[in-house]
Parts: structure tokens; sequence; C-alpha cells
């Protein structure tokens, strides 16, 4: 195998596990706030696809572009759900929050076959063809794009959490609840917030998936499964450890489709969740305890 | 039988004559169509009650539940169409393999302090594992599917399984019927003291004393044989396999929808949850043809909203609703 190949692979790769990273980052959010995992989270980042191929046929701006809109319209979703609906599970048991959201998923992604139909929709840029090329290295022009694009919003949210009164009030639930409401803190505004936040991310992430793959709505539960495999590889609650396992999941699923079989992928990717789970549960970048 | 009826007040025990002389001699008063709804119906409150003992017994939510179906039917019809095995020989086959990796998820599981959604997630990385596994398993018809052979569908020939649908529905309901006095039995005992006594606070538990890893496995194991002999039903009833279909998430969920609807926990909920979501699912494509609309995802659509309506107005399920009223003692 040539070694070009493999560094080419390894890269593209890479650069997709950033964008992977991007939409583990939204659920890593949710679940580190509001204690709620979000089972419907693929089907969001379908919902948001076929948005962006909506309304880049409809204006012909750029994915990367329309990924703001988007952004904006699954934060109200987001929003909106949490407000409406799942607020009143948060301190119930973890298996009906699991049903409520699975029921969700079954809607979205239903809802998304009786509009869109099941055939793969994906849209076109005038880049889609082109590359850098860096020495040996040959990459797509889409996938340098996407990625920055990903490192721009990831950026974006840590800052938030960082710089703004707001985002340290939601670090604030969710290091204590009680504390939180104590010092007089809107607790159902933040969460709502937050999950808000987080579709938003997963719905960015999901326009710039678009440069990458087609979409169809039946992706949608591997997508979910896809992000909470980042999540927790890189560490529940850790937002740098859900980029870096973005990456490392990238890179295996492309090492992986190269050394073994396409169809193998995911198979390297349970593997890879199985290990850490058995040997390092708390996650690679995860904070033991 | 004692062990369905004794201590029942006499208005639960008219009820459920009655249920039983309905399941009883219902293949005689239906059309094919209704027996392969009943059928379904038998199928998730038999994999329902399986599921149950593990969550709702001892607390440990599985979310891969397909891949102990996927195994038990993959053993007895491989053995059948390789080796020519009796398709009794193989569904002990199958609870062996199934029990094994039932207790090897288990294992890993609690031994490095596996629990709640982590274990959940766990559990679905090994059946989707396993069938990306199946799908490139060229002995066993990898994607491409596992066939078993067909002869007579009207001879009745229970050593073989090999029969009409009115022997499906008498196996499936003998199953279903024995695992619900299983249930019953263990509920009472010991055993099912202690999986309550983890569910409700596994450290309190301990402190008392129980042994948690050892009653976890224990229901792991059971859950699994248990679910393996639907495998094995799966198999002989539906004669084609497809890791696609047998292994997806999507089963699982299917799996744990009846008891979670229907009342996580207790005796009957696995089985009423079943007998509401699976005539409902049925009549929504019934409904659909009759008004002529064709949009896939419409039913689909449907289902959602009447989980999410179940689960946000009963989400305690709807057994305990209705119990008390039926004359059972309210659990």
């Amino acid at each position: 195998m040539p070694i070009d190949l493999v560094a080419n692979v390894v890269v593209a790769g890479l650069l997709a596990g950033l964008v992977y990273g991007l939409a583990a980052l939204g659920l890593s959010v949710i679940f580190g706030v509001v204690r709620v995992v979000n089972f419907a989270h693929g089907e969001m980042m379908t919902a948001a696809m076929y948005l962006a191929v909506v309304l880049v046929g409809l204006t012909g701006i750029d994915p990367l572009v329309a990924a703001l809109p988007v952004g904006g319209v699954l934060f109200l979703f987001g929003y909106a759900l949490q407000r409406g609906l799942i607020n009143a599970f948060v301190t119930r048991p973890e298996h009906t929050q699991f049903i409520l959201l699975v029921a969700v998923a079954i809607i979205l992604v239903n809802v998304q076959l009786m509009v869109f139909g099941p055939n793969a929709r994906n849209v076109q840029v005038d880049y889609a063809l082109d590359s850098f090329e860096i020495g040996p290295l040959i990459i797509d022009k889409v996938r340098v794009y996407a990625a920055a694009a990903a490192v721009l919003a990831a950026g974006a949210l840590f800052a938030f959490f960082r710089r703004t009164l707001v985002g340290k009030s939601i670090r604030a639930c969710a290091d204590n609840y009680l504390g939180a409401q104590v010092v007089g803190l809107n607790v159902k505004r933040l969460y709502a917030l937050t999950f808000g936040l987080g579709a938003a991310c997963v719905g960015a992430a999901g326009c710039m998936m678009l440069l990458l793959v087609d979409v169809t709505p039946v992706q949608g539960p591997a997508y979910t499964l896809l992000a909470f495999i980042i999540v927790i590889v890189g560490g529940m609650g850790s937002l740098t450890g859900a980029l870096a396992a973005g990456v490392v999941i990238g890179m295996s699923e492309a090492l992986a489709g190269l050394l073994i079989a396409p169809s193998a992928k995911s198979m390297v990717t349970f593997a890879i969740l199985i290990l850490v789970l058995l040997f390092r549960p708390q996650g690679l970048l995860g904070r033991a305890g | 039988m004692r062990a369905l009826v004794a201590g029942l007040p006499a208005r639960a025990r008219a009820v459920l004559a009655l249920v039983a002389v309905l399941l009883l001699g219902a293949p005689f008063a239906v059309d094919a169509y209704v027996l392969s709804v009943l059928i379904l119906c038998l199928y998730f409150a038999y994999t329902g009650q399986a599921w149950n003992i593990m969550m709702g017994f001892a607390g440990q939510l599985s979310l891969g539940h397909s891949l102990y179906v996927g195994i038990g039917a993959y053993a007895a019809a491989a053995l059948f169409v390789h080796f020519d095995v009796n398709p009794w020989l193989g569904a002990l086959a199958a609870i062996v393999l199934c029990t094994l990796a039932g207790l090897v998820i288990g294992f890993l599981a609690f031994r490095f302090g596996i629990a709640g959604v982590y274990f959940a997630i766990l559990t679905i990385a090994f059946a989707e594992f396993t069938r990306i596994g199946f799908d490139h398993w060229n002995w066993l018809g990898a994607s491409g599917g596992l066939f078993l052979p067909v002869k007579e569908r009207g001879v009745t020939d229970l050593a073989t399984l090999r029969g009409p649908p009115v022997m499906f529905y008498y196996a499936i309901l003998a199953l279903t019927v024995g695992a619900l006095a299983l249930s019953r039995l263990l509920l009472a005992s010991r055993l099912g003291y202690y999986w309550r006594a983890i569910r409700e606070d596994e450290e309190a538990a301990q402190a008392l004393g129980i042994d948690t890893f050892r009653y976890k496995m224990v229901a792991v194991g059971l859950s699994a044989a248990m679910t393996s002999l639907a495998g094995v039903f799966f198999a002989f009833y539906y004669n084609n396999l497809f890791p696609e279909q047998i292994f997806s998430m999507g089963r699982s969920i299917e799996i744990i929808l009846g008891p979670i609807i229907g009342g996580l926990g207790t005796l009957a909920g696995p089985i009423v949850g079943a007998f509401v979501l699976t005539p409902l699912a049925d009549g929504i494509t019934e409904l659909m043809q009759l008004l002529g609309i064709e949009t896939p995802g419409v039913k689909q659509v449907f289902y959602g909203v009447c989980l999410l309506v179940v689960i946000v107005f009963l989400p305690n399920g709807i057994w305990p609703a209705i119990a008390r009223r039926l004359g059972f003692a309210p659990r």
C-alpha cells in the first residue's frame, strides 16, 4: 500500500472528523447540562441537511453560508422542544426520556420521508472537484472548507461558554443545579437555551456535512449512533474531547474503508467504542469519576 | 398453571379465564390475516417479557436485545440448513450461545462499572458490531440472507417445526404463557426481591449484602436465553433471515416499546403493550390503504405521535392505570 495513499486518506478522514466532532459537540453540550440524552440528534442533523438543500436550491448561496440560517432554525426548534416537551421529563427516569426522544426521532425521520421521499439529495458547489496540492497530498477543497467552518463554529461555542455571562450561567447549571437555582438563575430558560445551542451545532454540522455526502432520511439513526460514539469516546461533557474523538473516529473510518472494506467502516467504530467503554469509560479526555 | 392464578382475587381470575378462552379459541374464529397479527402480538409480548426481566425487574437498560434474537435465529437456522439438525436441538444451541453472549456483555459491563446510558450504548454497540459481522459472513448468507427450505405448509410437523401458521400461533402462545408464569414465580422469589432492590438503589442493595454483580448477571443471562427462543421462532416462522433486519437497532426498540407502553416492571405490562401497539401499527396501515394514502412515512409519523401521547400522559404505562379496575391488586 503506497504511503501517499494512506496519508491522503488519513487527512481526508481527519477533516471529515472535525465535522463529526461539531455534530457530537451538540450532543455533548445537551447531555452535559440538561442531563438528557438526545436520541433524536442524527434525525435533527438530516433535517438540517434537507433545510440546507432547499435553501441552497432557492437562493443559490453556499451551503457553508446556509449554516447560519439553518443553525438558527435548529436553535429555535431545539429551544421549543426543550421548553414544550422535554423539560417535564428532566427529572423522570432515563427510559421514559429515551422513549420520548425516540418518538421525536421517529416523527422527524418520517416527516422527512413524507416531504422529500426516500431518494438521496445533495447540493452542487462549483469547487466540488477542486483540490489543494501540498507535496504528495491532494486534499479536496470541500473537505478543507467544511472542516475550517466546523473549527470556527466550535471555537465560537467555546468562546461563548468561557466569555459570556449566559455561557457561564449555563456552566453553573451543569455544575450545580441546586446552587444555580439558589443564586436566582432561570434554569428552565437556560436548559432551553442549551438544547437550542446543541441543536444549532448539529444543524450547522449538517450543512457542512452536505458538502461531503448526500442526504437520505434513513441516515438519521446512524448519525445519532455516530454522535454518541464520538461523545463517549471523547468523554461525556468534555467539549475538546468531542472534537478530538471526532477526528479519531473520522480517521479510523477512513482507514478501515481503505484497508478492510468500505462496508466495515462502522464495525471499526463500534470496536473502538467497546474498547473505550471497557478500558477508559470516562472517555479519552474525560475526567475520571 | 398454578403459578399464574395463585393468590389472585376472583374478579382477576375471571378476567384471566376470559382472556385464556379468547386466545385459545382465536384461531378457530379469525381469518389468516388476523391470525398473523395475533402471532406478531404474542411474539412482541414474549420478547417484551424477556426484556422486562432485565430492565423492568433488575433495572439494566438494554437497547440491544435484537442481538439475542439474531444469534438465536441464526444458530438454529444454520444448524438446520447446513447440518439438518432438529430445531429443538437448535433451540438448545441458541439458548447456550445467547446466554454466553449475554454473560460476556454483562461481565464486561458490570466488572468495569458501566451502568445507565453507558450500558445501553454498550448493548447497542455489540448488536451493531454483530450485525455488520453477519453482513460479511458468507457461510450464513451474508447480507443476501439465509433461507430455510419450505416443503409443505399444510402439514403440521412439530418435530421439525414445519407447519401452518396455527401451529406457530400455539407455539408462541405457549412461550408467552410460560414466560408469564416464570416472571410471576421470579417476582415472588428471593431473586426477584434482590433484583428490585438493585433496580431501586444499587448501592443500598450492596450495603445490605446483596451480591449485585451476580444477580445482575443472572438477569442478563436469563433474559438473553429467553430472547433466543424468540429468535428460533422467528427463523422457523418467517423462513428467511437478513442481518440488516434482525439485528438492527429498530428491532431492539420494537422489543422494548411494548413493556414500556404497557407498564415497565409489571407482569402484564409487556403483554398489554404488545397487544395495544401491534394492532395499532397494523390498523394504521389498513386505514392508510382505505384512505388511499400512499405517501411513505405517514403511518410511522402517526405511530410516533401515539407513542409521544402515551409517554407524556401515561408515563407509568397502560397496565397500572387499568389493573385495579380489572380486579388485579395494584403493583
